[in-house]
């Protein structure tokens, strides 16, 4: 007989259940399936009904975060070989509301992505005609590891901070901030300082750095936001002083 | 059913899809956009695009030589007035994306690098180390929340397009979080949906990829174009048919089979290249449906290497070294380290073919209208013409961004020569789509789901492969038909409201059933090969005479698809030769 390993998955179906219960699957086991592999396993042959997030199975689409043991993780690349013969234990992501079942509802996070300004800021546009800007290595550098998020959304399940408080504006939504603030070719830093310096900015963070351990694309949201401390602090002596405005403000 | 009227609705919110909304946004402010996605816009499969996007840029190219690869490339079925207009439109999109913040690779001078593609006569992808389509997405959804008129419908599956007096005027589409569905008028409607990669077993593709647009557009009497021509990317994982970008060849990178022979110096692509000397046209640099068509050689011929996924060849990188692949292919190696257990720095990649892309789709004109009054439809959706019997790697990054553009302008135009769209008017219309949508819901039904999608699956394979005949083909059709009268006694149990995914993946694997049917039919009636649609039933060789034009499938409810041929569009590329390595060469110097 074929080897099997379990899956408990915790289960909510809003227009049936009151409370969410434990459903114990056992699934054919392979060492090459992944977490999401058993899900499609099943959803096709045990439980049509069990609802979850996936699309690309490549790590890259960020839509199948779910807590693997307590741990936030993408499912397509969470393998059952580093669990297996122990079962395993899939819930929501943490610290969102469910939705239903490993469905949870990431609308508060994708609304501070988009309240962070996530875009280029010029006070003129450059015209197509003139090209590309030029960038220096040093210069993409500072910026580019950044851009990597794939906004799964597991930084939230790990942040203590927005599981206590969800006005925080969170890891990946900072870290977004950050990489528009150190592009050469954005000039909107100043226009983004009041969400850096409120209270829910940079400052709710008590830098645990759990957030860069969980990330699946090594952004390394944490020290984003320690960098963005620094030049909080930096701005506020400036001004402190006198000296006037950072340079890098649309003219 | 709630109700809503907006100006523009576009289903799709990946690269085309989010092009538009800006590009409609940007001609006419004042005009309101819906856009519509089944999940969120970050989620869409541009994401998991690697090479990058072709654009002239470098002095020594010309947008003729781009012209001529895209048109050879497609085995001359393209409409060369949309070639045209795509070259000469795709620089200044890559441009643009670099304005809106995407991070280009540079050269060690600050400027925008370019890699070799294959099938391109000089290097013109632009690129982003190896993850090209997940920038772009993400600079573009970024991008769009720049605009307030852009209200986004997130995680809304559509039901059904709304049409009325002979325009669209609309959707019904389904709020998955919320459990409600809303009617959603509009004067002018955009789809943007994607491909149909999902109707074949083995594919690069992510879940979502299931023709939607296509099934609707399709449904709703616009036919459907080239169906046949489905590419095989060379170069997919075993058993996953995750995707090696073809940026691993462009940069360098080899295929060998069991012996560790370069075998496509077998097949027109030679001579044989030095490793890590990548020559444009040339041996890895030959065009996809070549490369696909030399594997299936291999492996009749015993070959290729057996792996415990079955059939493979080699992807070779190691002699690029360690530094190279950091620093342009580490999407690339943390994949086959995660998925086939393989360091590319240190071991050969397997890799085997699997579908990637539909080169056909909803059939539109240069500016994106389908011959519906109202709808458009932009990227791999659509079949614009751009890209004929088989698409060159990076062109549908590009495509995406130069025809997302304007498809947003062409609808936002006629959006604002339109009177509002009425909702009571279409209140019954959407009311029926809704019904038939939930009909599928039945748990009395006999048929299993996974059943069906995994048959589909299997027939497409055997039947309209990378190599094809009559009896195999027709097999195909026979198949689909059986499979169509199964999954009318289909079973879905689940019968609530919110997020409920099997119902929605009945509903796409109907509207898979649908596409596949007007691929398979397609193939059938076209008795030539060109460019992905080989055939070894006698048909052999292109036919120009008789076949040097575009299909286009109809729908007609029970019943197989009527196909009929449209006239190419050709204004200076004649049907030539198609040639590459060493042929190509002997060619141009015979030519002068």
């Amino acid at each position: 007989m074929a080897e099997t390993i379990g899956i408990d998955i915790v289960r909510y179906r809003p227009e049936k259940d009151g409370e969410p219960w434990l459903q114990h699957f056992e699934v054919p086991y392979e060492p090459d399936m992944s977490v999401l592999d058993a899900l499609l396993y099943i959803k096709d042959e045990l439980d049509g009904t069990l609802a979850f997030r996936w699309s690309c199975r490549m790590a890259i689409c960020g839509s199948c975060g779910c807590m693997v043991n307590g741990i936030p993780k993408l499912g397509c690349k969470t393998f059952l070989r580093d669990y297996y013969p122990q079962r395993v234990q899939l819930e929501a992501l943490e610290h969102f509301p469910i939705e239903r079942d490993l469905i949870a509802g990431i609308d508060d996070f994708v609304v501070k992505l988009e309240e962070i300004k996530p875009y280029i800021i010029r006070s003129d546009e450059r015209p197509v005609a003139e090209g590309p800007f030029t960038q220096t290595p040093t210069e993409v550098d500072r910026f580019k590891q950044f851009s990597l998020c794939i906004n799964c959304g597991l930084c939230y399940s790990a942040c203590p901070q927005y599981g206590l408080n969800n006005e925080f504006m969170g890891p990946a939504a900072l870290a977004l901030l950050h990489r528009y603030n150190n592009d050469s070719r954005d000039q909107g830093r100043k226009l983004r300082q009041p969400i850096v310096n409120a209270e829910e900015g940079v400052w709710s963070c008590t830098f645990v750095g759990y957030c860069s351990t969980v990330c699946p694309q090594a952004v390394d949201p944490a020290a984003a936001i320690n960098q963005q401390k620094v030049l909080s602090l930096v701005d506020y002596a400036v001004h402190a002083g006198g000296l006037g405005d950072s340079q890098d403000e649309p003219s | 059913m709630e109700t809503s009227t907006t100006d523009i609705v576009i289903v799709g919110a990946g690269g085309a899809g989010l092009r538009a909304a800006i590009a409609a946004a940007e001609a006419h402010p004042a005009l309101e956009i819906c856009l519509i996605s089944k999940v969120y816009p970050m989620r869409s499969h541009t994401v998991a695009a690697e090479g990058g996007a072709a654009g002239v840029i470098q002095e020594h190219d010309a947008l003729a030589h781009h012209f001529d690869d895209t048109v050879s490339g497609g085995d001359w079925l393209c409409d060369q007035d949309v070639v045209q207009y795509f070259v000469e439109n795709a620089t200044p999109e890559m441009i643009r994306l670099e304005h809106w913040g995407c991070p280009w690779s540079r050269r060690s001078d600050g400027q925008v690098n370019v890699r070799p593609f294959g099938g391109m006569k000089i290097e013109r992808t632009w690129f982003a180390a190896d993850k090209s389509g997940f920038h772009i997405l993400h600079t573009l959804f970024q991008t769009s929340t720049k605009y307030p008129q852009i209200r986004r419908l997130d995680e809304h599956f559509c039901l059904d397009l709304l049409v009325a007096d002979g325009r669209a005027q609309g959707v019904v589409a389904h709020d998955l979080a919320r459990g409600v569905t809303r009617m959603v008028c509009a004067r002018a409607v955009i789809l943007a949906t994607g491909g149909a990669g999902r109707v074949y077993q083995f594919n690069t593709n992510a879940g979502i990829v299931t023709g939607d647009g296509m099934a609707l557009a399709y449904r709703h009497g616009v036919p459907l174009r080239d169906m046949e021509f489905v590419q095989y990317h060379p170069t997919g994982l075993p058993g996953t048919g995750i995707l090696m970008t073809e940026g691993c060849r462009g940069e360098g990178g080899v295929l060998t089979n069991r012996d560790g022979y370069r075998y496509l110096q077998d097949y027109g692509l030679g001579p044989e290249t030095p490793p890590g000397e990548p020559r444009n046209k040339t041996m890895e640099l030959g065009p996809r449906d070549r490369l696909s068509q030399s594997f299936w050689h291999e492996e009749q011929q015993g070959r290729t290497i057996d792996t415990r996924w079955g059939a493979a060849v080699n992807l070779d990188l190691r002699h690029l070294g360690a530094a190279r692949i950091n620093e342009r292919l580490p999407f690339i190696r943390e994949l086959a380290q995660a998925y086939v257990g393989i360091d590319p720095v240190s071991e050969p990649i397997p890799v085997r073919p699997a579908v990637h892309y539909t080169m056909g789709g909803i059939e539109a004109q240069l500016n994106c209208a389908t011959r519906l009054p109202g709808l458009y439809a932009v990227g791999e959706c659509a079949s614009v013409g751009l890209h004929g019997a088989n698409r060159l790697g990076s062109n549908s990054l590009a495509e995406l961004s130069v025809f997302g553009r304007l498809a947003g302008e062409s609808a936002a135009e006629y959006a604002a020569d339109q009177r509002p769209a009425e909702p009571a008017a279409l209140k019954q219309s959407a009311a029926a789509s809704l019904q038939r949508a939930r009909a599928v819901i039945k748990p009395s039904g006999t048929e299993r789901l996974a059943d069906i999608r995994r048959a589909l699956g299997q027939a497409m394979e055997s039947g309209l492969g990378i190599y094809r005949s009559a009896d195999g083909m027709q097999a195909c059709c026979d198949k689909l038909q059986s499979l169509r009268e199964r999954y009318a006694k289909l079973c879905v149990t689940d019968t609530s409201t919110v997020f409920n995914t099997e119902w929605l993946s009945a509903l796409e694997l109907g509207f898979l059933l649908d596409v596949a049917q007007s691929m398979a039919h397609s193939a059938l009636a076209r008795r030539e090969s060109r460019g992905s649609h080989q055939r070894i039933d006698g048909y052999t060789t292109r036919d120009d005479a008789n076949y040097l034009q575009h299909s286009l499938a109809s729908y007609r409810p029970g019943a197989a698809p009527h196909i009929e041929y449209a006239a190419v569009t050709i204004t200076r590329s004649p049907p030539g030769v198609r040639a590459y390595g060493g042929e190509l060469k002997a060619l141009e110097q015979t030519d002068g």
